[in-house]
């Protein structure tokens, strides 16, 4: 098999990588803020649920939280899912996992943002709603986004975990081709798409982080 | 009319009494400076007196509707709802200014009236811009306040607080995060605003300026008025502690 072939075989797999990769981004990124406000929150049952939360995701590698999300159902609950169920498990993984480093960043922006801001709202008469979303967030995405550059390009590197639960992305398919054509082409390849992947979206943050620089 | 009525202001923070039976009335057209050593409790009464810090006990109304009343020794506020309208009798302009670093100085001072108050746009842009024009800034309206000098950071916290038609303004030391020159463009400000007959209450370190421009001084030190009267008089007074503390400052100039 040329370099060229074997490029071809994985094409599949690298648009379930990036899928993946998206799908992480579109859920975690949300949830990552309601947890953030529920981690700010003034009523501590809240509070503290989240912290515990965070805290276990963060604490625990994310490859048995896949297995948990995975094998859970069925080892729980009995519950037979189907083949179809290793795309959501995936995905409900990575999301759950991802938005507790988001919230933990969120947190951090948050809780820099001077007094000053607050308060100039306050007398202004903005609501707290108003305040936080006209405000306050704003702000915050721009001091947030080095931290969440760096949980984006490890996000790209940890979609391989989903090999774990034999989830047909990339690297999974790297690894099968590598062994039925015992060559290191393979993983070369997979090298290739992860650091060029990384790459693209490496230069996508650092525009949109240019693009924020209008103000200080 | 008194556009602001303080009386008997207490305030502790843990053990210390920051406040002690403060008051403080304010007369619509008046200028009020106040002026005392750091930690006197300046700031403290002005933050009560803008709904960023809640009194101990006391009471306070604006324009004649009480905000504050004191039962059994503790301050009982009305209700958020009912206090909308004497939150929007006054601005603030503080010491660091606080502008919106993100939005351009035109949408600082635009957004609030529109998005809080609920006025037309292009009424509200327009009176902006006749602002910005009077503080001297018409050509910054799509600055960022990052590109302004602190004294034009502080012309636009100005701007800002007059777009919303306040009744009066309160200043927070609005010089003293600035060097001389830039003082002067402030105070300046603060003099037309007063010869408009703009009610004001300026705290401030600045002794001149407030003799110039106040219709009555109080001097503070530890939470209680030492003094209040005319700059005239705060300036030949008897009082020790006063002439103490106004003396180390002729002893500067």
């Amino acid at each position: 098999m040329s370099f060229g072939q074997i490029c071809m075989q994985l094409v599949g797999g690298m648009g379930v990588t990036i899928q993946i990769f998206v799908l992480t981004l579109v859920f975690s990124l949300p949830l990552g803020l309601i947890l953030a406000l529920g981690r700010m929150s003034k009523n501590p049952v809240i509070r503290n649920i989240v912290r515990v939360y965070n805290s276990i995701m963060r604490g625990t590698p994310l490859m048995l939280q896949l297995l948990v999300v995975y094998f859970g159902p069925y080892y729980l609950f009995g519950l037979v899912l189907g083949d179809s169920y290793r795309g959501s498990a995936v995905i409900i993984a990575f999301a759950l996992n991802y938005a507790a480093y988001f919230a933990e960043i969120y947190r951090s922006g948050i809780a820099s943002m001077p007094k000053g801001q607050y308060e100039a709202a306050e007398v202004l008469g903005y609501n707290r709603v108003q305040t936080f979303f006209t405000i306050i967030l704003p702000q915050v995405w721009k001091r947030v986004l080095p931290s969440i550059t760096n949980e984006v390009i490890t996000l790209v590197k940890d979609t391989s975990l989903a090999f774990s639960i034999a989830y047909a992305e990339m690297f999974t398919e790297a690894k099968a081709l590598a062994a039925s054509q015992r060559s290191m082409v393979p993983f070369v390849a997979a090298a290739i798409f992860y650091f060029v992947f990384n790459a693209v979206v490496a230069g996508g943050m650092e525009l949109l982080e240019k693009k924020m620089d209008y103000y200080e | 009319m008194n556009v602001l009525d303080m009386q008997h202001i207490k305030k502790n923070f843990g053990e210390t009494e920051v406040l002690k039976d403060m008051h403080l009335k304010v007369e619509e057209g008046e200028v009020v400076s106040i002026i005392g050593p750091s930690g006197s409790g300046k700031s403290t009464l002005l933050r009560i007196a803008t709904f960023l810090e809640t009194m101990d006990d006391g009471e306070m109304s604006y324009l004649g509707h009480q905000v504050v009343s004191s039962e059994n020794g503790r301050a009982v506020y009305v209700p958020k709802k009912e206090q909308r309208e004497a939150r929007e009798c006054f601005g603030l302009v503080f010491q660091n200014f606080n502008l919106f670093p993100h939005f351009t100085v035109l949408r600082n001072i635009i957004d609030a009236p529109i998005r809080i108050q609920k006025r037309d746009k292009a009424e509200v842009t327009r009176e902006a811009m006749a602002l910005l024009e009077k503080m001297g800034l018409g050509d910054k309206a799509n600055a960022y306040p990052c590109e302004l000098s602190g004294g034009q950071k502080q012309r636009v916290g100005i701007a800002r607080a007059l777009a919303m038609k306040p009744k009066m303004l309160f200043f927070d030391e609005p010089t003293s995060a600035l060097d001389p020159e830039l003082t002067l463009e402030i105070l300046k400000v603060i003099k037309e605003l007063a010869a408009e007959k703009m009610t004001m209450v300026i705290v401030t370190h600045e002794m001149n300026f407030a003799r110039d421009v106040s219709d009555r001084m109080i001097f503070m030190d530890q939470g209680v008025i030492v003094e209040e009267t005319t700059p005239e008089e705060m300036f030949s007074s008897d009082n020790e502690r006063t002439r103490a503390f106004l003396g180390k400052y002729s002893e500067l100039a």
